[in-house]
């Protein structure tokens, strides 16, 4: 076993970590408070405020070690692997550090951010245990650049191929490779929306009038155009290059889907970065108001 | 120059030449002579062709630094132009007689008449001939009427230099394509091939040209099946005449490129009566300490003798030209044995020392002595001295040196001395030189189950093993009392076993005698098994080749010297890949032991070399008192069972054949990424680049896959590494951990880049310094760490010139490869074959 994952990573040695830092946790929320309430303010809770802090600071810290490149001794998967279990233990440790108390004041505030980062931290390890091998899947070997080199040598063809055809084929397929829609904003990558068009010009209608283009989500409808028109052709040439141009189209449906679902998936395993991190600054700052706060008002 | 005779012709007005030439320009200087008693004679119309050919300001460098200038010309490094310019004035500055567009077509006679005749006709008469021609040869000419006219080149210099004009390119390997296809940018190109499709080039060209020609919108066009017949010139314009398979067609244009590969020197010095050791592509001519060919007055310089370096073919011309004046002198390089021979306890002059040298040593006694005053050079010389005063006094003597030098940089080579008892390496170390031992006495204890030691006495050699095989050291070496030892690295090894017979076998032949040994009777001595040495034949196999076949009856066993086996059985319809040998291993033993019939089919992975030993050398070594029969019998049940565990689990079996495919079969360190953990973050690109001066040695995207194993393009330090095949400063070593890596003595040739098959290497300029972490973080100064893979060179980066880049898997980095610690999801691991069967487990 070479490989391991960042859950799995020495014998999920930091899961243990965790485990006992929850203990601990709970052993020292039970012991009794006297008078005073079980909240931030007793011995226990600046106890466990004061682990809650460092680790808060010690998690943010991987932004930088990661970036410390030639650092020795720890491997950032290591680091990784602590970070998870030991931020999600950190969820048990401020909660009971905060003696289940909310409210609307800046120290609710540094919590619930916490629990905004750890959960979006939660749906990060999600999403990097399970979307890899999705990615993998769905590129078959290939990468995207060469994804991408393959669908403009599609293009390329599809144009060359359509030039010979009739001027109503013609314009179909440019006009579909043309408005061929990938990615675009986060909503349409993670939903993978497509918002292809193409212009479908009837023979019938008259030269010169210019017609909308229509919707060709995931190029169905200019495959459907080429292929009814496939029975009607009189020529054998004319019907020879529909056959190409629709195995082409086809083929470039294929590569479309395998595009668009890579940029769903990198899209996923990236968005929720998007929050962890901003958060995690707005954390600090939150953090370090409610500990001034903490002591201004002793 | 007495009754039209020169005194001395000298061929080819590159580096060598040029300096040749001055030399004699100058000693004509101090004759007052009244004409030149020399000519230089040069095929093309400038000087230093190859150097003309360079990239626009690619940058020229003048390793090795520790080597003295000794010319009439300068040369320092600089960019191409400077370089050139340098000589163009030198040139003219010392009036040397050169004649260009003077190509020698032939060259006889042999001293004090010798008669080359050139590409006019004309022909020049001279006493000596100093050959200084180069390896390139003369490009191949059309052999038609009109092939000398203006507008016919034979090189491309500039594609962009042209525009918009009518442009015939003649050719169908890589250069004519690449020539063609750069032109075609701004110009009408036909391409103009012999035959019916373009088969000798690359798959890139080929399908980059296939895709130019067929495209109605290129302006390239190819004419299949064509040959020209004749070329004329009209009104400005060139009409060349054409047989096409439709018959004759003329084609007018404005120039022609004719791009049909070159003639290589050798038939040439060969038609001029030169000898050379044997048929390889790669010998060098033999030649005496004086650079004298076997005909006698003429004289062979520069890379064709084997020197690719400018400096040294310099060198060579000033004294080649001296020799032939008659004047004794000692070579440029002599300082350089003088230090290396310091230390040594010995009160001699250079020279004899290294005749005695060479005398001790029965495989180099038959090597000339230029050859041998090579191989001393480009070698350490190693000293052990016993501990105490002896080797103190030898260390102060060194320190004396050293201050001496005072501290020039790079270093030169000087005396290495250890005390006795040391350790020269360790069994499991990578090593690839060799080492011959001069005097005294060296310890190799095996580190296999026997343990067995060996003594090797002056004039034996060692380390053989790892030279011819890449794999690491099987013993360890240990220095013995007052022993002088010549470390020779593996290039300059691998030169010399292409050009002299003696040494090769020699060098087979002991390897052959230690891996019988090793294998069936590790107590025998040499000299008992130099009659079965004999009589067992080597083997070679291209990548791909079957050794044996499942079913054939067997009657011989193959030990792998280098390369890789994979052993395949069937299963159905299907072979499943059992076994992966390397070098070291036996295979087929089976069939001399019990069951004749093969169970397995072997396939060479790489290309691969065997000693094959039949039934009868096996039968007579196992029937010696010493040999280890239980041994071998309980390891080929072993192979056996292994075997026939694999084929029960195919899923395994397909794994590796994918690493075979993938040229793992000669790896010996793997960077695999599993598809499945790998975010695509790039840190590991990242992470090499910001620990390797700011340049990636990987590309995670690109490689193949299969399942969920990536094999991105990253250095694998292959066993025998093809990037030091042909490396001419000799900056690429391997780290005694295998680490394959480039110093700093680069000269940016790309030879390594060329020859290597993964593509891992490239050529990159020096990138900025980035700014600091916190400068990043706090004050937006970028690029932050892990940014932007694209920069600017900046001018100082520029002038040093482009120096190849490759893995050298973090070899002095102690927490590892920096792509692997870097790894946030643990995605990315380095791999040693021994662990390829684990990347299938699943368990994770």
């Amino acid at each position: 076993m070479i490989h391991e994952s960042l859950l799995q990573h020495r014998n999920r040695r930091y899961l243990w970590w965790a485990v006992g830092l929850v203990a601990v946790s709970f052993a020292v929320y039970a012991v009794p408070t006297g008078s005073q309430p079980r909240n931030g303010g007793t011995w226990q809770g600046y106890l466990l405020g004061t682990v809650a802090a460092v680790l808060v600071v010690w998690l943010a810290w991987l932004g930088v070690r990661k970036r410390r490149y030639g650092l020795q001794g720890s491997s950032v998967q290591g680091w990784v692997s602590a970070h998870v279990y030991l931020g999600t233990a950190l969820l048990v440790t401020a909660t009971l550090h905060a003696g289940f108390q909310i409210g609307w004041n800046v120290h609710s505030l540094a919590y619930v951010l916490m629990c905004v980062v750890i959960v979006s931290g939660l749906y990060g390890v999600y999403a990097y245990l399970v979307h890899p091998r999705r990615v993998a899947q769905s590129r078959a070997g290939a990468s995207r650049e060469e994804l991408f080199a393959d669908l403009f040598a599609l293009d390329a063809d599809g144009r060359r191929l359509a030039e010979a055809c009739d001027p109503e084929v013609r314009v179909a397929v440019e006009s579909s490779i043309a408005r061929t829609q990938l990615g675009g904003g986060v909503w349409a990558q993670l939903t993978a929306r497509d918002g292809s068009r193409f212009v479908e010009r009837d023979a019938t209608q008259a030269r010169g009038t210019a017609s909308a283009p229509v919707a060709n989500t995931d190029q169905t409808a200019v495959i459907e155009f080429v292929a009814a028109r496939l029975p009607r052709a009189t020529r054998r040439v004319e019907a020879s290059n529909l056959q190409d141009l629709l195995a082409l189209l086809t083929r470039r449906q294929s590569v479309l889907r395998r595009l668009r679902r890579d940029i769903q998936l990198a899209a996923a395993l990236k968005i929720w970065l998007y929050v962890h991190v901003p958060v995690t600054i707005a954390l600090l700052g939150a953090l370090a108001v409610h500990v001034l706060v903490t002591f201004l008002y002793w | 120059m007495s009754n039209g005779r020169f005194h001395i012709a000298i061929v080819g007005a590159g580096p060598a030449g040029l300096s040749a030439a001055a030399r004699a320009a100058h000693l004509d200087r101090e004759r007052n002579a009244s004409a030149p008693s020399y000519v230089l004679l040069e095929g093309h119309g400038a000087h230093a062709n190859t150097i003309q050919r360079y990239q626009k300001g690619k940058h020229v460098m003048a390793e090795p630094g520790y080597l003295d200038l000794r010319s009439d010309f300068e040369f320092t490094a600089g960019s191409r132009e400077q370089v050139l310019d340098v000589w163009g004035g030198n040139l003219k500055a010392q009036h040397v007689n050169v004649r260009y567009g003077a190509e020698a077509r032939k060259i006889s006679g042999s001293r004090g008449d010798f008669a080359i005749e050139l590409g006019s006709g004309e022909r020049v008469a001279a006493e000596h001939v100093v050959l200084a021609i180069g390896l390139e040869g003369n490009p191949r000419k059309l052999g038609v009427p009109g092939e000398d006219l203006p507008g016919v080149q034979y090189h491309l210099d500039d594609p962009d230099e042209f525009e918009d004009e009518t442009i015939v390119v003649v050719g169908a390997g890589d250069s004519a394509i690449e020539n063609a296809l750069a032109l075609a940018k701004q110009n009408d190109v036909i391409i103009v091939n012999r035959r019916d499709e373009f088969s000798r080039a690359k798959d890139g060209n080929l399908h980059a040209v296939l895709a130019a020609i067929s495209d109605p919108s290129s302006r390239l066009s190819c004419l299949y099946g064509t040959q020209p017949r004749a070329i004329a010139s009209e009104g400005g314009r060139m009409v060349v005449v054409m047989d096409t398979p439709e018959g004759e067609r003329r084609i007018s244009c404005d120039r022609m490129i004719c791009r049909l590969g070159g003639v290589p020197p050798r038939a040439f010095v060969e038609g001029a009566g030169v000898a050379f050791p044997n048929a390889r592509p790669e010998a060098i001519p033999v030649l005496s300490d004086r650079y004298e060919s076997n005909v006698p007055g003429l004289y062979i310089i520069g890379s064709l003798a084997g020197y690719p370096l400018i400096k040294q073919a310099m060198n060579q011309g000033f004294d080649v030209v001296e020799f032939i004046h008659g004047h004794d002198l000692e070579p440029a390089d002599h300082p350089l044995l003088e230090y290396q021979f310091h230390g040594l306890p010995f009160e001699r002059e250079v020279d004899e020392l290294l005749d005695l040298f060479r005398r001790r040593i029965p495989m180099f006694a038959e090597l000339n002595a230029l050859a041998f005053r090579e191989l001393v050079i480009e070698s350490n010389v190693i000293a052990s001295y016993p501990s105490g005063e002896l080797a103190m006094h030898a260390e102060q003597k060194m320190a004396a040196l050293e201050q001496r030098l005072g501290g020039r940089e790079p270093r030169p080579r000087c005396t290495r001395i250890v005390e006795e008892g040391a350790t020269i390496y360790r069994a499991g170390d990578f090593g690839t030189s060799f080492f011959t031992i001069v005097a005294g006495e060296v310890e190799l204890r095996a580190a296999d189950a026997s343990g067995t030691v060996t003594r090797l006495t002056q004039g034996q050699f060692f380390g053989e093993t790892s030279l011819l095989s890449g794999r690491p050291r099987g013993e360890d070496a240990t220095a013995g009392a007052n022993c002088v030892l010549i470390e020779t690295p593996r290039r300059t090894m691998l030169k010399l076993m292409n050009s002299n017979e003696s040494v090769r076998s020699g060098i087979d032949w002991i390897f052959v005698v230690r891996e019988l040994t090793r294998h069936f009777v590790p107590y025998a001595r040499v000299r008992d098994l130099r009659d079965i040495a004999d009589r067992v034949s080597l083997r070679q196999y291209r990548a791909g080749e079957v050794v044996f076949r499942e079913g054939e009856i067997g009657d011989s066993l193959h030990i792998i010297r280098s390369g890789g086996v994979t052993l395949t059985r069937k299963a159905g319809d299907a072979q499943v890949v059992v076994a992966e040998m390397r070098g070291g291993a036996r295979i087929g033993d089976m069939a001399l032991m019990g069951d004749p019939v093969r169970r397995e089919t072997a396939t060479a992975t790489v290309a691969l070399e065997t000693i094959e030993l039949k039934r009868p050398e096996f039968l007579e070594l196992v029937s010696r008192d010493d040999a280890s029969i239980e041994r071998l019998q309980r390891e080929a049940s072993l192979g056996a069972t292994v075997s026939a565990a694999m084929a029960g689990r195919p899923e395994i079996g397909s794994v590796m054949s994918f690493l075979m495919r993938e040229g793992l079969g000669e790896a010996t360190d793997v960077l695999v990424i599993r598809d499945d953990l790998c975010i695509g973050c790039d840190n590991c690109e990242k992470a090499c680049a910001e620990t390797h001066e700011g340049i990636a040695r990987l590309d995670r995207s690109a490689g193949s896959a299969f399942g969920d194993i990536h094999i991105p393009v990253a250095c694998r330090h292959c066993e025998q590494p093809h990037c030091m095949k042909d490396c001419p400063p000799n900056a690429i070593h391997r780290a005694a951990d295998g680490q394959v890596f480039i110093d700093s003595s680069c000269i940016g040739c790309g030879n390594c880049e060329v020859n290597c098959p993964y593509g891992v290497i490239k050529l990159a300029y020096d990138a900025p310094r980035k700014p600091s972490l916190l400068n990043w973080l706090l004050f937006g100064r970028g690029p932050g760490p892990g940014e932007e893979g694209h920069y600017v060179p900046d001018e100082a980066a520029k002038a040093k010139g482009k120096k190849a880049r490759k893995c050298d898997a973090c070899v002095d980095v102690a927490g590892g490869p920096a792509c692997v610690s870097a790894c946030p999801t643990g995605a990315a691991r380095r791999v040693s074959p021994a662990q390829f069967i684990d990347l299938v487990a699943v368990d994770r």
